[in-house]
């Protein structure tokens, strides 16, 4: 079925809102209908300015019917962000589909909401490595990196752009066109460069993980964070109901209780940080953090 | 869309050219084809962009306006309509709630002008508060609802709605789906209709809904409705498409594109009218099958109507009925009703996705208002636009939301109840209160309900991507026009305690708020600062975070703002906190927070 000559293309290119993915599919959605083929792209941006995640299906041939991507029938996966390539990854062909990201992490606000000692940002932890592993063709590249080193890191949609060139059958020229008319005057000169330079990087083999990405996401498991146990104790006849500790708590666990005094109302969300003994006007808390000691082995 | 490109009216594209556009770019391309003269809209997903669009077209064709809500634009058509003109208003589905009352009697009165009114659905709820189906809302009012497929035909159906309109005598629905509204596919254009206006029809009979005369209007509607459902079974909106097999598919909109997706060769009723229904048309096609299926999103609409007619129609057995459809959705209806095989999931990769929810803008001027709610522990009537962002960690403030402009009388029922022990604030933004919340703010004021109402003003309409209102001081067009003062206005509704404050300055901020929460009655705070993105984006110097200083409390975190996230630094087992300076616009909250004055403006290079 994948191989009927007629068969419409699918490409799935995400990313987060502000990224370009519109830029990067009005590019491709151009192209194919310059070249005569049926086009339909179709994204959904409600929340894209939010910091949300955006896709953009882009599907071209003879006829096209669907406005959307049958999952598991995406022929080529663009990410523009790392951890939004994996969420759509399954989405890809298993046997002949074709995985293209910049290994740029943007963090949401999210990841980092656990103040636990130790923790580490809830980001995705998969590594180039395995995912290109199990991909048919692949690329993770430093797009981001590369368009900096250019002069501008926002090129790196256009980097990405050049590597898509090199698995799609439209001529260069083609692409640098429609590109320059696409991109501010002012920055043709940079894009073209960027094109080529992503171009110039995918035509180096099938799979290929650029060395800045390579082991990426694993940069400090290694690091150790003895646990503690920690010990909160209100002296309540000092303290006078101030209220400073319960509005500057970072983990709100902290409320005046019927006596309009300060309690620990939530000992499981205390994380030791030791604020609320620093700012009370009456040194009316004392935090104790003690490390818990590993049994010898 | 920006001033500045939406002044720029180019010459409208000649006709005959193929473009790509999305289906509210061709919906706005049918009205000013259609010759309208008058279009009125109020924002919302996934409608916004028709308006804004219908707006590129020379303001000699077309006046084009934002309206306070969706009754009022409703009501400024039928005033164009009235006036003998083509007149046209787009809405999201749940604007079509608040314009319903307009509706209902406008389709007893029928039209002069041609009106046409578009509908844009939001199956999966990508972008709204329910994914309510405007199709039933044709079938109330006894209205045409064309459906079109993709951008060629929301050109074309919302065009030919025009003339429908002025041949039946009946406002005309085109409803869009947030598919069909955000897809863009090859539009072939035509040609600006040349519509000289009609003279006012001074016909009281007609014009004017007093009882005697709705009374001899509703048997109108009902013959009306007969008239069409005889032309509609000849009509090119619907049309056989036949093919191999015994079992026919009658669908329409959007699923039309999933049904030849997954059988391109079954025959299949596609239908461009869903209400009313072809009768005879759909006989015929039953008679010439033996098993009927129908696949159309949300509500079992032509179902149900089938299933009257006798017609041994299925279709919700094997199609959800909510939800957004999918070609994979509609693969599995038919896999389950044995026309398909079942797909195969083999998924190769197990792993959960990272969750990435959206947040409010770094800088955003919301984001301290609900710190400062939280702080006061209020129970807290929400109301709908970004600020709905602040139900989640780590702002977590609001406690409802219902519809535009609930939540001030929500507070006053919360306030009447008398069981509630914590301090009742209701939050409206600008563009919700200029909507619906002044209605509601008189009702507190009228029955002394003790709440304080938080107005969130941040000059713009800002959920839907940035659309000016009254209290911009500018229209669609970007002319100047006088600015609602929000101060002056909420004063003269009588309420005594009305303070102002800029939420960029928290302390201030919360001062005022517990000030108004104090005030027994209604008290009003209105915050005043500008959206950082629009209508223009504000990017000031931004701060960065000493990493010697900060002592990993992550108490600024709290604001979730996107530009603040962890450093590879670590302070007693918790990473310290990074600004990034490309994201951050130099608000200075996360500074005002920091009880170790880490956060400053990056410094100069000396
Ligand atoms: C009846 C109705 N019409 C339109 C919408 C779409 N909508 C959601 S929020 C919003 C505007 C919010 O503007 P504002 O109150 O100023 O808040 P902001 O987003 O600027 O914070 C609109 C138009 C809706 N949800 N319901
Ligand atoms: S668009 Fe404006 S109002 Fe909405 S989150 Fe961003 S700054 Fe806040
Ligand atoms: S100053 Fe702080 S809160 Fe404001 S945008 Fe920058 S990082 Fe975010």
């Amino acid at each position: 079925m994948a191989d009927k000559p007629n068969a419409t293309k699918n490409v799935l290119i995400v990313g987060v809102g502000g990224q370009g993915v519109i830029m990067v599919s009005k590019v491709l959605a151009q192209l194919c209908q310059a070249d005569g083929h049926d086009v339909k792209q179709s994204e959904v941006h409600g929340m894209a300015k939010r910091g949300g995640g955006v896709f953009s299906h882009v599907r071209f041939g003879p006829k096209v019917w669907s406005p959307t991507i049958p999952e598991g029938e995406v022929d080529i996966l663009v990410a523009l962000e790392w951890a939004e390539g994996l969420r759509w990854i399954k989405h890809l062909k298993p046997d002949t589909g074709t995985f293209i990201a910049d290994c740029q992490k943007i963090v949401p606000p999210f990841a980092c909401r656990n103040r636990k000692r130790g923790a580490e940002p809830a980001y995705a932890p998969q590594t180039p490595e395995e995912i290109i592993d199990q991909v048919h063709a692949g690329y993770v590249m430093d797009a981001t990196g590369m368009a900096a080193n250019l002069g501008n890191a926002k090129a790196s949609n256009t980097v990405l752009l050049g590597a898509l060139s090199t698995v799609l059958e439209f001529p260069e020229d083609a692409w640098q066109d429609i590109i320059a008319g696409t991109v501010p005057p002012k920055s043709v000169e940079i894009n073209a460069r960027a094109f080529a330079e992503g171009r110039a990087w995918a035509q180096g083999g099938e799979k290929r993980i650029d060395v800045t990405a390579s082991g990426l996401h694993k940069a400090h498991s290694e690091v150790h964070h003895p646990q503690v146990d920690t010990v909160v104790e209100i002296t309540a006849e000092w303290c006078k109901g101030c209220d400073i500790c319960v509005k500057m708590c970072p983990e709100r666990c902290l409320r005046l209780n019927g006596q309009l005094k300060a309690e620990l109302a939530l000992p499981d969300l205390c994380t030791g940080c030791q604020l609320c003994s620093w700012l009370c006007p009456d040194m009316a808390i004392k935090v104790t953090n003690t490390p818990i000691t590993e049994p010898a082995e | 869309m920006s001033h500045a490109q939406r002044q720029e009216t180019a010459e409208p594209t000649a006709a005959g050219a193929a473009r790509p556009m999305t289906g509210n770019e061709a919906i706005a391309r049918g009205v000013w084809e259609a010759g309208c003269k008058v279009a009125a809209a109020y924002p919302g997903t996934p409608s916004t962009e028709i308006m804004e669009n219908v707006a590129g077209y020379p303001a000699e064709d077309i006046h084009a306006q934002w309206s306070t809500n969706e009754k009022t634009a409703m009501d400024v058509a039928i005033g164009a309509s009235f006036a003998g003109v083509r007149a046209f208003t787009a809405m999201k589905h749940v604007g079509m709630n608040v314009a319903a009352d307009a509706l209902m009697s406008f389709s007893y009165i029928g039209v002069n002008g041609g009106l046409v009114i578009a509908v844009c659905d939001d199956p999966g709820i990508h972008s709204s508060q329910n994914e309510q189906d405007s199709r039933i809302y044709a079938r109330f009012a006894q209205v045409p609802v064309l459906e079109p497929s993709d951008g060629q035909e929301a050109l074309e159906f919302t065009r030919a709605a025009f003339a429908l309109s002025e041949k039946y005598d009946t406002p005309v629905f085109v409803r869009s789906t947030t598919r069909l509204s955000h897809t863009r596919s090859a539009v072939v254009l035509g040609a600006r209709e040349d519509q000289t206006g009609r003279a006012f029809h001074d016909l009281p009979a007609k014009n004017v809904m007093i009882p005697a005369h709705a009374r001899r209007q509703h048997g109108v509607v009902l013959e009306r409705e007969r008239r069409l459902t005889e032309m509609l079974s000849d009509s090119p909106f619907n049309r056989v498409e036949p093919g191999q097999g015994k079992v026919g598919i009658i669908t329409s909109g959007i699923p039309y594109t999933y049904v030849k997706e997954c059988l391109p060769d079954a025959p299949v009723l596609k239908l461009g009218v869903t209400w009313p229904l072809p009768d005879r048309l759909i006989r015929d096609f039953a008679a010439s099958v033996d098993r009927v299926i129908v696949v159309e999103e949300l509500e079992p609409l032509i179902e149900d109507a089938l299933k009257a007619m006798g017609i041994a129609a299925e279709g919700k057995a094997y199609f959800p009925r909510e939800g957004e459809f999918s070609p994979e959705i509609v693969h599995d209806g038919f896999a389950n009703a044995g026309l398909m095989d079942p797909r195969s999931n083999a998924a190769p990769f197990e792993f959960a996705p990272m969750v990435r929810p959206p947040v409010l803008c770094a800088g955003c001027p919301h984001t301290s208002c609900f710190m400062a709610l939280r702080a006061l522990d209020a129970r807290v009537a929400g109301d709908i636009g970004c600020y709905t962002l602040a139900v989640v960690e780590p702002l977590k403030s609001i406690d409802t939301c219902v519809a535009m402009g609930s939540s001030i009388a929500n507070a006053v029922g919360m306030a009447k109840a008398g069981t509630e022990t914590k301090p009742i604030v209701a939050t409206i933004g600008d563009s919700t209160f200029l909507h619906s919340g002044i209605p509601p703010l008189i009702d507190a004021v009228y029955n002394n309900a003790d709440i304080t109402v938080f107005i969130l003003d941040n000059h713009i309409t800002a959920m839907t991507g940035g659309q000016d209102h009254p209290g911009t001081g500018r229209t669609l067009r970007g002319e100047p026009s006088p600015r609602v003062d929000f101060f002056e206005l909420v004063k003269s509704l009588g309420v005594k305690h009305v303070h102002k404050v800029d939420s960029y300055d928290i302390a201030t901020m919360q001062q005022q708020l517990r000030e108004a929460v104090a005030h027994k009655g209604v008290s009003v705070v209105i915050s005043d600062r500008p959206c950082v993105l629009d209508p223009v984006k504000i990017k000031g110097p931004a701060m960065e975070v000493a990493q010697e200083s900060c002592i990993a409390c992550q108490a600024c975190m709290n604001l979730g703002c996107p530009a603040l996230t962890w450093s590879e630094e670590w302070h007693e087992g918790r990473h310290k906190v990074q600004i990034d300076p490309d994201a951050c616009i130099g608000c200075s909250l996360c500074a005002q927070l920091c009880t170790s004055h880490a956060i400053k403006p990056i410094a100069e290079p000396a």
